[in-house]
Order: C-alpha cells, then sequence, then structure tokens
C-alpha cells in the first residue's frame, strides 16, 4: 500500500446531529500507522456514525477530519482511495459470482488481475466459492468475499463496522488476525464489533464511545 | 496522494458492463417495460373508440404517453437494488467521478428500458393506423425522448432513494420535468405521420438531451450523496 | 465590513428571527396600500376594455399572480441553492417557507384564469399557453413540497429539495418555451392577454401597482413564514428557549 509511512488520520472535535440526536458530541480521535482500535460502546452510541462520517457519507456539523495533516475536504477523491470501508451491507451483487463481484469493485480503483483475486479468496478460506452467485452463499462466506475486496482494495485505512458478523470462531480469530497483519504492515484500522477482539499482542487500541 | 489507477471512462465502462450483465442473468425482467407500454396503448382503443380515423389521429400522443409511463416506472429499479445491497454507496468511495459512473448507470438503464421501447413504439404505430414511412422519426424521436428521461428521471430516483414513498413520488417529480420530451415528441411523431417534415421538433428534442447529458449526471451525483446521509 | 456583518447577522437563526419581525410591517402595510391603490384603479377608475368589456379586469389579480408564482419559484430555487452550497440552514428555511407563496400563487393565477375564461369561452378551463404554463408550474410545487415531506429529518429534506429546485428552476424556462410553441401550433386561445394592443396609462398604473404591492405581499408573508420556520427548526435551542422565558417571565410579571 501507498503512503503508510505517513498514514495518519486525525478526527477533531467532531459534532453531528442526525435529525435532532446529537450523536458525536466533540469527538476527538487519532489514529497513526500501524494502529488497530476496535471502537466500543453501547448500541445508539454512534460507533456506526462515526465510521460513516469517516467514510465521508455524513457530514459534521462542526469539527474536521484530516488524513495526513490534510483536511479530507481538499481531497475528497485521493481520500477515497486510500481508504476501504465495509458496511453492514457486504455490498455484493447476489447474482454475480464472487470472483465477478472482485472483478468489478476493484478494477473501478485499479487494475487487479484475476489471479491476485482468486489467491485473496483463498486466504479467506471461499476458495471453493469463488465461482458461485453469491447469493448462494451462506452469510459468513458473503461477509469473507467481501472482506477479500477490502484486502484488494490497496486501501492505508480500514474501516469495518461488525466485520465478524456471521463468522464463526475460527472465522473471527483468522479474520483479526488479517486486520493486524494489515496494521503490522503500517495500515490503519478502525473496527466496531461487539465482541471482544482478542490478540494475543494486545496491540488493539480500545476506545469506547459513551 | 495516489488517484484511482483505472482511468474513469474505464471504470464508468466497468460499471455499465456491470449492470447489463446483472440484466441479462434476470433478463425476463428486461421484458417488463415493453409489455407494459403495451399495455398501456391497448387501454386507449378499449377506453375510447377503436375507430381507425380516430386510432390514425391519436397515435402519436398514444405511443408517447405510453412510452414515458412505461420509462418512468421502469427508473424505479435505477438505483434500488444497489442501494439496498451497499453497492451504491461504494461506488461513491471509488476515486471516480460519481457523475461518471452515475451516467453510466443511466445508460445501462436506457439500453435496458428505452431502447426496447424504440423498437416496440413501431409495432404499436402501426396498430393505430400509421403510415410506416413514420417509423424512422418515430424510432428516432422515442430514442431521444427515452433517453432525456432517463437522465432526468435518474435525478428524481437518486432524490426518492431514501423515502418511503416510492414510484408514485419519483412519478410526481420527474412527470412536470419531461413535459417538454412529450410535446416535441408527440410533435415530431405527428407530423411525420402526416408526411411532412419533423426537423424542427427534433432538433429541440437533440438540444434537450445535450443540455440533460451536460446537467443532470452532477445532480444525480448530488442528489446520491444527499440519500445517502 | 459593516454589510458582511449585517449579512452574516442575517443568517444567523435568533438575530434573522428579530429583524424579520420588525421587517413585516414596513412590507405588509405598503403591500396593503399598493394592492388597494392597484384594485381600485383597476376596478373603477380604469375604462373598460374595448373587446372583452368590464371581464377583463381580472388581469389586475392573474397576471401578478402569473408573475409573483415564477418569481416565488426562482427565489426558492437560489435560496435553495445557496443553502446546498454554503450550508447555510436558513437560505433553506426561506426556500421552504416560499413555496406554499409561490404554489398559492400559482393556484390564484389558474383560478381567476378559469373565471376569466367562463364569460369569455363558456368553459372553466382553456388549454391557453399561460395558464398550461402556470399548471406546469403548480406541479412542480406541488412535487417539491411532496418531496420534503417524504423525508422526516428536516436537514435531508432540505437537501434533496434543493437539487430539485435547481433542476426545476433550470426546466421552468423550458417548460414555458415548449407549451408557447405547443399553443402557436394549435390555434389555442392565446387571448387572455392584456386586453388590447397598447394599454393607455390608466390600465397599466394600475397593473404596476398591483405587481408592486403582490411583491411586497409576498415579501411580508415570506418573513411571517420564515419565522415560523425557524421556530420549528430550532425548538430545542437555548435562544429561542430563552426568549420565550423571557416573554413568559415578563407576562406573569403584569
Amino acid at each position: 500500500m501507498a503512503d503508510a509511512v505517513d498514514a495518519h488520520l486525525v478526527a477533531d472535535h467532531l459534532h453531528l446531529w442526525r435529525g435532532q440526536r446529537h450523536v458525536l458530541r466533540g469527538l476527538y480521535v487519532e489514529a497513526r500507522a500501524g494502529e488497530f482500535i476496535h471502537l466500543k460502546g453501547a448500541n445508539g452510541t454512534g460507533k456506526t456514525s462515526l465510521l460513516r462520517t469517516l467514510a465521508g457519507f455524513l457530514w459534521p456539523e462542526e469539527g474536521e477530519i484530516r488524513w495526513c495533516g490534510q483536511p479530507v475536504g481538499r481531497d475528497r477523491d485521493g481520500y477515497a482511495v486510500a481508504m476501504a470501508y465495509l458496511g453492514h451491507e457486504n455490498a455484493l451483487k447476489g447474482d454475480l459470482t464472487a470472483l465477478e463481484n472482485l472483478h468489478y469493485a476493484t478494477n473501478l480503483r485499479h487494475a487487479t488481475p484475476q489471479s491476485a483475486q482468486r489467491a485473496v479468496l483463498e486466504r479467506l478460506g471461499v476458495a471453493a466459492q469463488a465461482d458461485l452467485p453469491t447469493r448462494v452463499l451462506s452469510a459468513g462466506q458473503k461477509r469473507r468475499v467481501a472482506m477479500a475486496r477490502v484486502l484488494l482494495s490497496r486501501a492505508t485505512l480500514w474501516l469495518l463496522d461488525e466485520p465478524f458478523t456471521n463468522l464463526d470462531t475460527q472465522g473471527v480469530t483468522d479474520l483479526a488476525a488479517l486486520v493486524a497483519e494489515h496494521t503490522r504492515q503500517g495500515g490503519i484500522a478502525l473496527v466496531t464489533s461487539h465482541a471482544a477482539i482478542a490478540l494475543a499482542e494486545g496491540q488493539v487500541r480500545e476506545l469506547v464511545l459513551a | 496522494m495516489i488517484l484511482a489507477t483505472t482511468a474513469p471512462l474505464r471504470a464508468a465502462g466497468l460499471v455499465l458492463r456491470r449492470d447489463l450483465a446483472l440484466a441479462f442473468r434476470r433478463w425476463e425482467q428486461v421484458t417488463h417495460p415493453v409489455v407494459f407500454f403495451l399495455m398501456v396503448a391497448t387501454l386507449f382503443p378499449l377506453a375510447l373508440n377503436p375507430k381507425p380515423s380516430l386510432l390514425a389521429d391519436i397515435a402519436a400522443g398514444v405511443v408517447w404517453v405510453s412510452a414515458l409511463l412505461s420509462s418512468m416506472l421502469a427508473l424505479e429499479t435505477l438505483y434500488r437494488a444497489d442501494v439496498e445491497d451497499g453497492t451504491l454507496e461504494q461506488l461513491t468511495l471509488t476515486g471516480q467521478p460519481l457523475a461518471l459512473l452515475l451516467l453510466a448507470k443511466t445508460v445501462a438503464h436506457w439500453i435496458l428500458s428505452g431502447l426496447p421501447l424504440v423498437l416496440a413504439a413501431p409495432v404499436v404505430a402501426i396498430a393505430f393506423g400509421a403510415d410506416a414511412a413514420a417509423n424512422a422519426v418515430l424510432m428516432t424521436a422515442i430514442a431521444l425522448g427515452t433517453a432525456v428521461l432517463s437522465l432526468i428521471g435518474s435525478v428524481g430516483a437518486a432524490l426518492t432513494l431514501g423515502s418511503r414513498r416510492g414510484s408514485v413520488l419519483l412519478s410526481l417529480l420527474v412527470l412536470p420535468l419531461i413535459m417538454p420530451v412529450l410535446i416535441f415528441g408527440a410533435r415530431a411523431t405527428a407530423l411525420a405521420m402526416h408526411g411532412e417534415s419533423a426537423e424542427g421538433p427534433l432538433w429541440l428534442l437533440g438540444a434537450l438531451l445535450i443540455l440533460a447529458l451536460t446537467l443532470t449526471p452532477f445532480a444525480s451525483a448530488a442528489a446520491v450523496r444527499i440519500s445517502l446521509e | 465590513m459593516g454589510t458582511w456583518t449585517w449579512f452574516h447577522k442575517l443568517s444567523s437563526p435568533p438575530h434573522f428571527y428579530r429583524i424579520a419581525g420588525q421587517l413585516i410591517p414596513w412590507f405588509a402595510i405598503p403591500a396593503a396600500l399598493l394592492i388597494v391603490a392597484g384594485i381600485y384603479g383597476g376596478l373603477v377608475r380604469a375604462p373598460a376594455d374595448y373587446q372583452q368589456g368590464d371581464a377583463f379586469r381580472i388581469i389586475y389579480v392573474h397576471a401578478p399572480a402569473a408573475w409573483l408564482s415564477l418569481m416565488c419559484y426562482t427565489v426558492m430555487a437560489v435560496a435553495a441553492a445557496v443553502g446546498l452550497v454554503w450550508r447555510i440552514k436558513l437560505a433553506h428555511a426561506l426556500a421552504a417557507a416560499t413555496a406554499p407563496i409561490g404554489a398559492s400563487f400559482a393556484l390564484l393565477c389558474l383560478a381567476t384564469g378559469s373565471i376569466w375564461g367562463k364569460p369569455m369561452w363558456g368553459t372553466w378551463w382553456t388549454w391557453d399557453a399561460r395558464l398550461t404554463s402556470q399548471l406546469i408550474l403548480l406541479f412542480l410545487y406541488l412535487g417539491y413540497q411532496a418531496l420534503r415531506s417524504a423525508y422526516d429529518d428536516i436537514g435531508k429534506a432540505d437537501r434533496a429539495s434543493a437539487v430539485l429546485a435547481i433542476v426545476g428552476v433550470v426546466n421552468v424556462p423550458i417548460i414555458h418555451f415548449s407549451v408557447n410553441w405547443w399553443n402557436s401550433l394549435h390555434q389555442g386561445s392565446t387571448v387572455l392577454r392584456r386586453g388590447g394592443p397598447a394599454m393607455p396609462a390608466s390600465m397599466l398604473v394600475p397593473l404596476i401597482l398591483c405587481f408592486f404591492g403582490f411583491t411586497f405581499l409576498y415579501a411580508a408573508l415570506a418573513c411571517v413564514r420564515v419565522r415560523a420556520e425557524v421556530l420549528r427548526r430550532e425548538r430545542n435551542a437555548h435562544w429561542l428557549q430563552d426568549l420565550a422565558g423571557r416573554r413568559g417571565r415578563t407576562e406573569s410579571s403584569t
């Protein structure tokens, strides 16, 4: 991935209202290269809203988001390319095969050979499902294919909203290890999850939203 | 800052191809707008009088109203599936110009819902006793008109994504905006059916298409971003 | 610098609320005077039209209403655009406030046009160029309102309807042109215009008075409606609660 050396995300005193609710109240988050941040908090505390604001879907009424020192508004496209977002939906087309889904999704950003796509599917344990239409896959398998897209995106900043949904315990461990590896290579990951992320090295920083 | 290394036009081509590929996996759904078009056209002789002279008089109008209603109904499908499975929001995160990607989606949508009408329109025209010589003008006009409709409709579809009201609201928004298309298109068709030159209105339709092509993609992009909030 | 500060103050809800409240009589009184003068001049003082007799007098309401409905749509679209681009909530409030006023003017124009048509042509409706244009404009207003009401979140309603208003305002001249073109083809009744080839001053002056009167009326109504919008949008804000609290205290002390 590019620009991993100076990867640095700052959410500077964000205020966000959803309708009448003051969801983010002067939130400050800073994340540097190599950090794996686990966003925790009860339902409704704004975890998803924070991730969606960082992803650029929501505009904070006050405050600024800075990526590598630059306000995100100055180069939205550049920021979008440096970032990968995984929401509650998998962003998969049911009638297309897993491979076709990846083909379209990844090539929109940069040319990706099919071999690379297959390799990543293998890594996530869904190589056998590569040529099946995604609507026949189980919920856990779909989540893995969605994660494959994130892996292939060459993004430095990963914003993952409940990535462990529908995965079994082995899947959760594998995925956590994958994210940890990404951060070890200089990337940043902000992950929301209800479950605890068990990583032996303890390099997960927890951020509790209240 | 690295930018996406895929060229914007190639990215647009990918979006176009994906939408077409998806549609043809369920290709019986592609026929629905045409069937609706034929059904609406059939309503007129049933409601009025199948007298040949009357039908010939109203042929141009019937073809156009039916085509517009059919296209309007099809607009619902432009973004809805993408919103539901999360694909649309990912389109805003590709680093590619969103207006261009949405234009590609609209073009795909037109190929699937507008182009079939271009082919079906002469069938209805002839069924209403119109002269087959008018078909060239008819098809050109319908092609231009449905294209403008798809473009304006894409803005409306994006605006009504987050709302509960669905296609009735979409029609309320889009119908007043496409009345000029109806006026020029029906006039061109009527002129051709009477053996006269339809150049004037056809050029006007062309002008509308160019205006729509240059302005609506940006409005659609703004509308999609608003809907995703 | 002074002007800019004043403008900046205007875009802050509490200041606007106060200033608009003060402005209302400055708009309402001239409006009343101008309209009364215009109607009196039109109904009583102006001579009867040589072609249409006294029926043409409805133009003194019909024409200004048509003009205002178009002006309101433009104001609405410009305000919405300002709100969208610079994220000024008050601009959105102005757009929201103007829409029903503009729609009412369009309806008034259609109603007076219909009343005009009956003695002239014996029918309650003619597919005349102006009436058809105004009808389509009314549809645009209704669509705008429908879109607004489809969203519970006011911010989203503001932004979505702003895009619609901008697309609509670009379309309005196109619709106008196409309807006129359509009407001229079919020899429609284009006689719902000002009576006669040239209007003498006694006919023209009341018309101009009515134009300005209606414009001031719009301004007064807009002030009232925007204040209402501000109340609705800012109901949880401190400044508003202070204002209400202060009033309450003053009242209870008397």
